[in-house]
């Protein structure tokens, strides 16, 4: 209601304060009866000469305020009668009759409204005004937008009112208009510029126009093709990111003890249900904090999955090493458990997962380049947990052991390393990256029992392609096909280019059975 | 069973063998279509329509169940793909059937129903042989075959092996997922094929049809077991085994592993079409959720279950698996995943040589043979080399 009625308040302002009265009674009248074409074009007649008090009517006439008598055009405020055009007050008689408005009607009030308040004094409204005229072609727009490039003060208000006069011009009947037009439009970088461009040139009659058209629309193109292939790369790596995360756990796992936990999975989705138990207590206890829930939850999804793999590792795992496939079947007997008892204590929908205010948003580089916030913190994350994890396992104790006892347990065992225990230290670890993986995918999908299931098979991909045991072809591995899956998406479209990436890994691994990074030795025999 | 190093040829199938064959013959071509037929609908013999559809469609499985046996159990590679060649003959299947309906169909158009939705105007390419019943059942054999054999000769060529065999399988059945459940491929997306009307010009809904498929299952089950039981007797069989116990051994005596792999592969993948051909008529429905994952692993289970390198142990499993999810997802539908995983989880750990094993040691008769091929199989699969064996049948050697 504010919305309409603040601005009704100052129109009614400047209406009586305001000696300048160049809207005259006809011009009212027109604006308010007749059929629909003649008051439209009654409306473009009046906003060629703009001025306050048109201004107001106009507002008044898409408030529905406005009552016609045969003699008077009234603008109804506080339940008392106006005259349009003078301003005074007049009787409002009992037959006067409400304007009808009809949709088409009103998207012209409001094309009116924004033209007019192109010449506010408030620099915000122009701004929203000029946003609001951004995809506006109708020539009877010009000389308002010309009276406000005059005017206008700000520089990049001005840039964009002279794409916008460009873009009406485009449409122009004028042949020699269209092609200056063109050219104008070719300095700008948008997309929304480039399919106007392209919608124009459909039309095109004139070769002139066309080929400064042409010629507009390549270079817009070389512009934004930067951009694009900017965004291209970026996705590419945000997808790779997430699949360097969800890949390295199983790194651990299944790269470096051989086994085939196909409960990696439900591991990430316990990590990501943690994170909604997290917020689900700060919501709660800790509302002023909110955004700093994802501080905290980080850790509690590390080690609640870190808990439930040691638990897997004690129970079941340790039976199995040695016997690939069978893991694979046990694991995978674990994760069709898991995922039923994620449905029955949080329910089989999915969950919500709000992301903090400070990961809203993004990073606005080029016009048509905007980096999300959420995912840049995502890729930062999968890298520091990648770092972490490069020196947890090449530079600590616990790293030390987990590489002698998978590389020669007889011997480390010898040493009196307790190879039992650095198993479960090594799986616990690798689930609690699982964890981490989930933390984050909460904050960027969805969050449900089947949360695991949409990754397993992309994860065994990035672990097998990247050569198993091999943390740095597990990086190569998801970074390459995050980035062939976004520019094939481009191309092909998601499901496709999906398809594509899939028998790209087929065919690779035909011809390196080892995957990118070989490992040398005996123990690469699986 | 005979140890005698001089090839011999083992009897395809023993006495008791033989009677237990004919019994299941007499059951499935006598016995079911009497109970389900001649017998009042109140009586206590009756076999009713839902317990035929079951049987049916849980013989299908055992086919499938069979072909994994073939494959992983007798020349040690786990497929997680077989859900793919099920699916494949049974689209086959399908798109006859889905010609069958005529103009029967919502939209009263030659074109099925969800080519009019989209707006074709004719029939894909390849579709072109479906109205023939006779093309179909090529193509039941064909489209399997084919695409097993792609496939298998690539990846054996390059010796992709164990693990990375089972996951590539996964990544093929996955990708053909995907295509499946695409609008533009023509294969009904994701609500498939169904609501079918006819086979052979005949309605499809009644219980003669019903019965016919059903006998027709029954006997093809029967069938491919003794095929499969032929094959593992015979020397190809022994070459299988010899190569899932010791592949470079069996290259060291002079045998070319790739043509013996191929040739099991493409046997498994056209048994898995005829299966789900039968599979289709029955069940009334196929959509690409039959190629998903866990369609696939499943699969693998239930010839663990029932014993690997056993083929009647598989056929066991996937009635043992399939009667108790029918069963339970009725009965206490949230509790079928927690009894799913944990006979993945019994079976592996407790009971490596599935149900048969398990009466064998229960019955105190010596398991020595499956022992055997268990403890070899363990070692093959070993990632590490000094991994230790089994611990079931540790002391078997």
């Amino acid at each position: 209601m504010f919305r309409f009625l603040l601005p009704l308040a100052t129109a009614a302002l400047l209406l009586f304060g305001q000696a300048a009265h160049a809207l005259t009674a006809d011009a009212a009248r027109a604006m308010a009866s007749g059929d629909t074409d003649e008051r439209i074009a009654a409306l473009a007649k009046a906003t060629a000469t703009p001025d306050a008090a048109t201004a107001a009517f106009v507002q008044a006439m898409s408030d529905d305020a406005v009552k016609i008598t045969p003699q008077h055009v009234i603008v109804m405020k506080d339940d008392k009668g106006f005259d349009a055009a003078t301003g005074a007050e007049v009787p409002v008689p009992e037959d006067a009759e409400d304007i009808v408005n009809n949709n088409r009607m009103r998207g012209a009030f409001e094309g009116t409204l924004a033209s007019l308040k192109l010449l506010s004094r408030d620099k915000a409204e122009r701004a929203a005004a000029i946003a609001a005229l951004r995809e506006e072609s109708d020539e009877s727009r010009l000389p308002v937008i010309d009276q406000a490039l005059v005017a206008e003060t700000d520089a990049g208000l001005k840039t964009q009112l002279q794409s916008i006069r460009a873009r009406i011009q485009l449409s122009s009947s004028d042949a020699t208009q269209r092609a200056a037009a063109a050219a104008e439009l070719g300095h700008s970088a948008s997309p929304a510029t480039r399919t106007l461009l392209i919608e124009q040139m459909k039309q095109e009659d004139n070769p002139a126009a066309k080929a400064a058209m042409q010629q507009a629309l390549s270079a817009v193109e070389g512009r934004l093709v930067w951009g694009e292939r900017l965004a291209a790369l970026f996705s590419g790596i945000s997808l790779g990111s997430i699949l360097l995360l969800v890949a390295l756990g199983l790194a651990i796992t299944y790269g470096l003890m051989g086994v085939i936990n196909m409960a990696h999975g439900e591991l990430m989705m316990i990590g990501a249900y943690a994170t909604y138990v997290v917020q689900g207590l700060f919501q709660k206890y800790l509302p002023g904090a909110f955004d700093f829930y994802l501080v905290a939850a980080v850790p509690v999804a590390f080690l609640a999955s870190a808990l439930v793999g040691a638990a897997l590792e004690r129970g079941v795992i340790r039976f199995l090493y040695g016997r690939p496939l069978e893991t694979l079947l046990a694991t995978w007997g674990i994760s069709l458990m898991l995922q039923q008892l994620v449905r029955s204590l949080f329910g089989a929908q999915n969950v919500g997962v709000e992301n903090p205010a400070w990961m809203s948003g993004g990073l606005q580089l080029m016009e048509n380049l905007q980096l999300p916030w959420n995912r840049l913190v995502i890729v930062g994350f999968a890298f520091a947990v990648l770092g972490a994890m490069a020196w947890l396992i090449g530079r600590t104790r616990l790293g030390l052991f987990v590489r002698g006892v998978t590389q020669n347990r007889p011997i480390a065992s010898c040493m009196g390393v307790n190879t039992a225990r650095i198993d479960t230290y090594a799986f616990a670890l690798g689930s609690g990256i699982a964890g981490l993986a989930g933390c984050a995918l909460s904050q960027i999908g969805n969050v449900g029992p089947d949360l695991g299931q949409g990754y397993i098979v992309d994860a065994f991909m990035v672990v097998v392609l990247g050569g198993v045991g091999q943390l740095a072809g597990t990086v190569y591995a998801a970074l390459g096909l995050g980035v062939l899956n976004k520019l094939l998406e481009g191309w092909t479209g998601a499901v496709l280019a999906k398809i594509a990436v899939l028998v790209f890994i087929i065919v690779f691994i035909q011809k390196r059975p080892q995957g990118i990074f070989a490992m040398k030795g005996r123990s690469a025999e699986a | 069973m005979n140890h005698s190093i001089l090839p011999q040829r083992a009897p395809l199938l023993s006495t008791p063998g033989w009677s237990a064959f004919f019994a299941a013959l007499l059951v499935v071509c006598a016995l079911v279509p009497v109970l389900h037929l001649a017998t009042p609908a109140d009586s206590v013999f009756h076999m009713s329509e839902y317990m035929v559809a079951l049987v049916g469609k849980i013989m299908c499985y055992a086919i499938v169940a069979l072909a994994m046996d073939l494959i992983w159990g007798y020349t040690g590679i786990l497929s997680l793909g077989h859900g793919l060649y099920f699916a494949l003959g049974g689209y086959a299947m399908g798109m006859y059937l889905m010609r069958q309906i005529g103009r029967d169909g919502n939209y009263k158009s030659d074109l099925p129903d969800f080519m009019v939705f989209l707006d074709w105007k004719t029939l894909p390419w390849h579709w072109s042989l479906s109205d023939s019943f006779v093309a179909t059942l090529f193509l039941i054999v064909l489209v399997p075959g084919l695409v097993a054999f792609v496939f298998g000769y690539f990846a054996f060529r390059s010796r992709i092996k164990g693990v990375y065999f089972s996951i590539i399988t996964q990544a093929m059945t996955f990708a053909a997922m995907l295509l499946f459940f695409r609008n533009e491929t023509g294969f009904g997306g994701n609500n498939g094929f169904t609501d079918f009307k006819r086979i052979l010009g005949l309605p499809i809904a009644t219980q003669g049809m019903r019965m016919t498929l059903f006998v027709m299952t029954g006997c093809t089950l029967l069938l491919f077991f003794l095929l499969s039981r032929w094959l593992v007797a015979s020397k190809f069989g022994r070459v299988l085994q010899a190569i899932r116990d010791a592949e470079t051994r069996v290259m060291f005596s002079g045998y070319k592993p790739l043509p013996y792999k191929l040739t099991i592969w493409v046997i498994s993948a056209v048994m898995c079409g005829v299966a789900g051909a039968l599979y289709v008529p029955q069940v009334g429905i196929i959509n690409p959720s039959e190629m998903s994952t866990s369609a696939s692993i499943e699969m693998a289970i239930w010839a663990a279950v029932g014993g690997r390198a056993t083929l009647v142990g598989p056929i066991i499993g996937a009635f043992v698996v399939n009667g108790a999810k029918s069963w339970l997802t009725v009965v206490a539908p949230e509790y079928w995943l927690y009894f799913l995983g944990a006979l993945f989880i019994v079976v592996t750990l407790f009971m490596p040589d599935g149900i048969v094993g398990l009466c064998k040691r229960l019955l105190g008769r010596s398991a020595k043979t499956a022992s055997a091929v268990q403890q070899s199989a363990a070692r093959e699969e070993g990632q590490l080399p000094d991994a230790p064996v089994a611990p079931a049948t540790g002391g078997a050697a």
